[in-house]
């Protein structure tokens, strides 16, 4: 498995997930990376706060938030999850709403991560990898396809 | 020169911008460093880029800074990138 998919612990990919709000949808990307083990649930706090205090940057392009606090001892190992929402939840951002596929980030610094995140971005880049990960059913064909 | 990515947290969206931000510098061949950097870092007194590349959402909460700052609503759009940095750039 590549650098890209073992950072999405057993557990951590979420299809068809129902949520109302933002808040709802930011907290449950949270929860897969506890249920993941790779964060206690005072990250899931920090990943709220840091809406509550930035506002919506976190959606970084149509359909697609990134939700991450920062590095902190609630953060066991950095890791990903993915919750892939049944209906599309309204950020509030300017340009990119409604989001559909939030990802959940935690990292244990600043800068062990980089190399990760560039093969997500590396894979958000196409759009058929998007559109692929919206159209999955099951999170082993997600798995598989994040290489 | 010197570019800063700023975000809230400086590991997620930043790392981001940064990343692709460097592609585009490359393709368009421009010498420059890209950090990242969270908003306290970026308004902190040590800040000496030249450019800012951060969302829309966190526009505001920069301005005053003693540089250009350039706002990005795709992050993966490296044509987006490409177009607002050569503006500024070249």
């Amino acid at each position: 498995m590549g650098l890209l998919a073992d950072a999405f612990g057993e557990g951590s990919i979420l299809l068809k997930g129902s949520v109302d709000n933002r808040s709802a949808a930011i907290e449950l990307a949270g929860e897969l990376l506890v249920a993941s083990g790779r964060a206690t649930k005072g990250y899931v706090a920090s990943m709220l706060d840091a809406v509550e205090k930035f506002g919506p940057y976190i959606v970084i392009a149509p359909g697609i938030a990134l939700a991450h606090g920062k590095p902190s001892e609630d953060v066991i190992e950095t890791g990903l999850s993915l919750l892939v929402l049944e209906n599309a939840i309204e950020f509030q951002h300017s340009q990119n709403d409604p989001v559909q596929l939030v990802f959940g980030l935690a990292a244990t610094d600043h800068e062990s991560h980089i190399e990760l995140m560039s093969e997500l971005a590396q894979f958000l880049s196409d759009q058929d990898s998007v559109n692929s990960l919206l159209t999955c059913s099951d999170s082993e064909q997600i798995r598989l396809l994040l290489g | 020169m010197k570019i800063i990515a700023v975000c809230g947290m400086g590991i997620g969206t930043s790392v981001l911008l940064k990343i692709n931000a460097e592609k585009v510098l490359k393709m368009i061949g421009v010498d420059a460093t890209v950090e990242a950097a969270d908003m306290a870092t970026a308004r902190g007194a040590a800040f000496d880029a030249q450019i800012v590349l951060t969302t829309p959402e966190l526009v505001e909460s920069l301005k005053g800074l003693n540089a250009e700052i350039i706002s990005i609503d795709h992050f993966f759009d490296l044509e987006e990138l490409n177009i607002k940095l050569s503006k500024a750039l070249l």
